[in-house]
């Protein structure tokens, strides 16, 4: 959802140079780092960046590196829920960790791994949470959120499963309400942690070209972390690659799958050969 | 789809109050004087439109005077434990809480003891203490149900139930060693009853109650995102912190309400929300209302039995509750372990 003028207009009124921004611009990542400790006074257990990119509307952009490389840090500080130690994360805009707490749920969405219900609750009822942003406090939903909620159901296809238990969904079809719970929200962007981890082949490749859709109809931004390497470079038009909590190339796939790279990276032999389309795919070097 | 409206609630909470009317007269007509449930109606109806002259003296005396003060105390401490339940439920993330489980009724009840001991004649002491108690206790028991920095659900039960046991040795000792003075019985600190009536003002009492359950209420759209997860919540943006002081605050209130005017009985914030939400679904906007509401007619009718089953010798109302409520405990425990 775009932000009323007004609010833009003072937005503008900050930043004398927006002018000749991109207007499609959507994210903008600039020399964020960010640390964390054990204690206040320890010295930091974990650093990461600083690392610049930008994202744009109906861009999707895969964050890659392996465990521990500080892909989560990045996301949870895109979705403001932590500050950077130096640097800004802006939305449209605003930088991201000064948001109020609904609007900054009006504009982002963050799919983790879910919780563990401990009451039953009904699919429609799951996707309904994500309008809470929009309502005042114990406001009864409108119709407008009903309607809303049914659009984001059938966005991921899932319409049928709008009575069913939460509990009851296979991995696949609990992805997808976890992620229509998201749109509800109507966000500008979407961040993705794992989404495709307990999914099987067939169930990665619909969730990605999905988002692929998602992002080309409704102008959303992905950021997706993901270990799929190859669905990554099929379906992103950018790739950061972190090592280690640092930033090693952001870029298109063609740009960033380099061979020497991404074998030190992931501690693998890889071959990185380019598809007729151009885009690059990945395979293990066998010892034959 | 059946999206809750404020008229359901609404409705489900007009027939919830007619139940609880039923379950007040039948009550009003227990006892040992025999009084027809026309008369207890004519008294109840005449009283309220303040035509006192015109009913019978013993009339007045025995539902005025005897019955309904006991009743009225029951719906405020069934209404005051349930809501608890119903919150620490949510605010623990266990479907397992409750007030009595978790110890705090046992801090609550030896915070009472103490004012009792220390400032005897102090109006209102008794509850803040209660309440203090309370407070202290769910602390310590979520600080002791945590493992690796997260809240555990079953470390967390052992941890209440292990305060539980502590709490109530350190009665039974104080009860032991003071027992010159007045300071009510054991089985009330430990079991609970109704059958003495509060030092304080009722209509206090019921105002701290309104107080408190409209506090929870405000938070309880809010509730129902953290009970999908608190991380969740916060992304949805929910002020997680804020809303599980209030609830913390609140329930420990209610708890120590309740416990200082009737000891510590059981397992009714535990029962009557899970009734509820077999009923009328898991929202919170109708649930701590149906709580409070389910929860006095379960202490009304409690009582009722305590007072009857083996007349004329009472059993604490605690006693009757644990009956009920230490198996569907098993029950739901079992079925959450499946």
């Amino acid at each position: 959802m775009n932000p009323p003028a007004g609010e833009s207009a003072s937005v503008v009124a900050r930043q004398p140079f927006t002018a000749n921004q991109d207007p499609l611009l959507r994210l903008k990542v600039e020399q964020v780092s960010y640390a964390y400790a054990a204690t206040d006074r320890s010295a930091p257990k974990f650093t990461l960046g600083p690392l610049t990119f930008e994202a744009r509307q109906r861009e999707i952009v895969a964050i890659l590196g392996p465990n521990a490389s500080g892909k989560s840090t990045l996301l949870r500080l895109l979705a403001g829920l932590v500050k950077p130690l130096s640097g800004r994360v802006e939305v449209d805009g605003a930088e991201a960790g000064d948001l109020d707490l609904r609007t900054r749920a009006q504009k982002i969405a963050l799919v983790q791994q879910e919780s563990e219900l401990i009451f039953p609750l009904r699919v429609w009822e799951y996707v309904l949470q994500g309008r809470y942003p929009y309502g005042r406090r114990l406001r009864f939903e409108s119709d407008e959120d009903f309607l809303l909620t049914g659009k984001a159901l059938s966005q991921v296809a899932a319409d049928s499963l709008r009575d069913r238990w939460m509990d009851q969904l296979s991995g696949g079809e609990k992805q997808r309400v976890i992620l229509a719970r998201a749109l509800a929200q109507q966000p500008a962007l979407l961040l993705l942690d794992e989404p495709t981890q307990h999914l099987d082949i067939g169930g990665k490749v619909e969730l990605l070209r999905r988002l692929r859709q998602l992002a080309d109809e409704n102008r959303y931004t992905v950021i997706v972390i993901t270990h799929e390497l190859n669905l990554a470079a099929e379906f992103s038009d950018r790739i950061v690659l972190l090592h280690g909590g640092k930033c090693l190339r952001v870029g298109s796939p063609e740009e960033v799958y380099e061979r020497e790279m991404l074998e030190t990276v992931f501690e693998a032999p890889l071959e990185v050969e380019i598809r007729p389309g151009g885009r690059p795919r990945v395979i293990v070097r066998g010892n034959h | 789809m059946r999206p809750l409206t404020p008229r359901r609630i609404v409705a489900i909470c007009a027939a919830l109050l007619g139940a609880l009317f039923i379950a007040v007269v039948i009550s009003l007509r227990m006892g040992a004087y025999p009084i027809s449930i026309s008369d207890i109606i004519m008294t109840l109806f005449r009283g309220t439109i303040g035509r006192k002259d015109e009913i019978p003296s013993e009339f007045w005396l025995v539902v005025f005077g005897l019955r309904l003060p006991r009743i009225a105390l029951g719906i405020l401490v069934g209404a005051a434990l349930s809501v608890a339940g119903a919150g620490f439920q949510a605010l623990l993330r266990n479907p397992l809480a409750d007030p009595y489980v978790l110890g705090v009724s046992s801090g609550a009840a030896l915070g009472a003891i103490a004012s009792l001991i220390a400032a005897p004649h102090v109006a209102g002491a008794i509850q803040v203490a209660a309440f203090a108690g309370a407070a202290a206790t769910i602390a310590a028991v979520y600080f002791l149900g945590r493992r690796g920095g997260q809240l555990d659900s079953a470390t967390l039960l052992l941890a209440g139930i292990v305060a539980a046991s502590f709490l109530s040795a350190i009665i039974m000792f104080l009860m032991t060693t003071l027992s010159g003075r007045d300071l009510r019985g054991m089985a009330f600190w430990l079991m609970g009853e109704l059958s003495t009536s509060p030092s304080i003002d009722l209509r206090f009492l019921y105002f701290v109650l309104f107080v408190a359950l409209g506090a929870i209420y405000t938070t309880s759209s809010d509730l129902n995102l953290i009970l999908t997860g608190e991380q969740e919540a916060r992304h949805l943006g929910v002020n997680v912190n804020r809303v599980k002081l209030v609830v913390y605050v609140a329930a420990s209130v209610l708890t120590g309400l309740a416990v200082s005017v009737s000891g510590a009985i059981g397992y009714v914030g535990l029962l009557v929300p899970h009734l509820m939400r077999m009923l009328f679904g898991t929202d919170y906007r109708v649930l701590i209302p149906a709580s409070a509401i389910g929860g006095a007619i379960v202490i009304v009718f409690a009582d009722m039995l305590a007072r009857t089953v083996v007349a004329p010798t009472e059993l604490p109302v605690g006693a009757m509750t644990a009956l009920v409520g230490a198996p569907v405990f098993i029950y739901l425990m079992r079925r959450r372990v499946r």
